[in-house]
């Protein structure tokens, strides 16, 4: 069930990122281009998503003991702002700004069969790899 | 430039808005991408069927919205060297910053965490002067 549920909000996810045109780099190039040819729409998605999900957390997950099909909601632990989120956050807004992809777009970009998209996962994954070989030595 | 899209832009944010709800909801999970693929990749010793059915679900998802009218771009008119560059510091930084636009900028705020509303303005200011110094001061 679980599996079906995982799936079902996949296809919900890169549905949205299409609708919203989040998959094309130039758009988001141009929502961070605020001294240029600056498109406002992906400002639209943001406010979008989050009126959904602040309002349905606010009004229903935090009531909840537990989500409906599974034991515990896993949330994220961490509480305190230090400088691996904030220099992590910098450089991934770096990349983003680049690019104009992100780890999402990327993925649902995939069928387009595009070999930009392939090279960009591939050097994304290359980034996680030593991201996560150098905060195992620290 | 790119047409200001306002209705299909919020439609689509509210649609992604769903998604994470319902994984919360339903799953008790948080859509956020780059640790759904970076433990997908990486992190072996777990189960991760529901991690690999998001994932193809992800990539499914675009194919269906084509019959309205939002399809995929055709081509991708970025450099080489900014799919390189650009590709890399995405995996690095969100896996070191723990989130990416989707876990910090939807869920993270969504759920009004600390954490996440100052990842969000940090790679959202390092996204707009990076796209400054590129366009504006390089030229490029």
């Amino acid at each position: 069930m679980n599996n079906i549920i995982a799936l079902v909000c996949g296809v919900l996810f890169g549905a949205g990122l299409t609708v919203a045109q989040m998959v094309s780099p130039n758009k988001v190039l141009n929502f961070l281009d605020l001294a240029g040819t600056w498109d406002a729409s992906l400002a639209f998605v943001m406010g979008g998503a989050l009126v959904i999900y602040i309002i349905t957390y606010q009004l229903i997950i935090k009531k909840m003991k537990a989500p409906v099909c599974a034991q515990e909601f896993a949330l994220p632990e961490q509480k305190n702002v230090d400088k691996r989120l904030i220099t992590g956050s910098a450089l991934f807004g770096i990349g983003w700004g680049i690019s104009g992809i992100c780890p999402g777009p990327a993925i649902a970009n995939l069928s387009s069969g595009n070999v930009k998209v392939i090279v960009f996962i591939l050097a994304m994954t290359l980034g996680i790899f030593v991201a996560q070989k150098l905060a195992n030595k620290v | 430039m790119t047409e200001f899209t306002p209705y299909s832009a919020l439609i689509g944010g509210a649609i992604l808005g769903l998604s994470g709800f319902l994984l919360l909801l339903l799953n008790g999970r948080i859509a956020g991408i780059s640790g759904i693929f970076a433990n997908l990749c990486f992190n072996f010793s777990k189960k991760l069927n529901w991690q690999i059915c998001f994932i193809i679900g992800l990539i499914i998802g675009p194919l269906l919205t084509s019959p309205f009218g939002f399809s995929l771009p055709q081509s991708i008119d970025i450099s080489w060297p900014a799919i390189i560059i650009g590709g890399f510091l995405v995996g690095f930084g969100s896996r070191m910053g723990s989130g990416c636009t989707s876990g910090h900028g939807i869920c993270g705020i969504g759920r009004l965490s600390a954490r996440s509303i100052i990842a969000t303005m940090c790679f959202m200011s390092s996204g707009i002067i990076t796209v400054f110094v590129i366009r504006h001061v390089l030229g490029v």
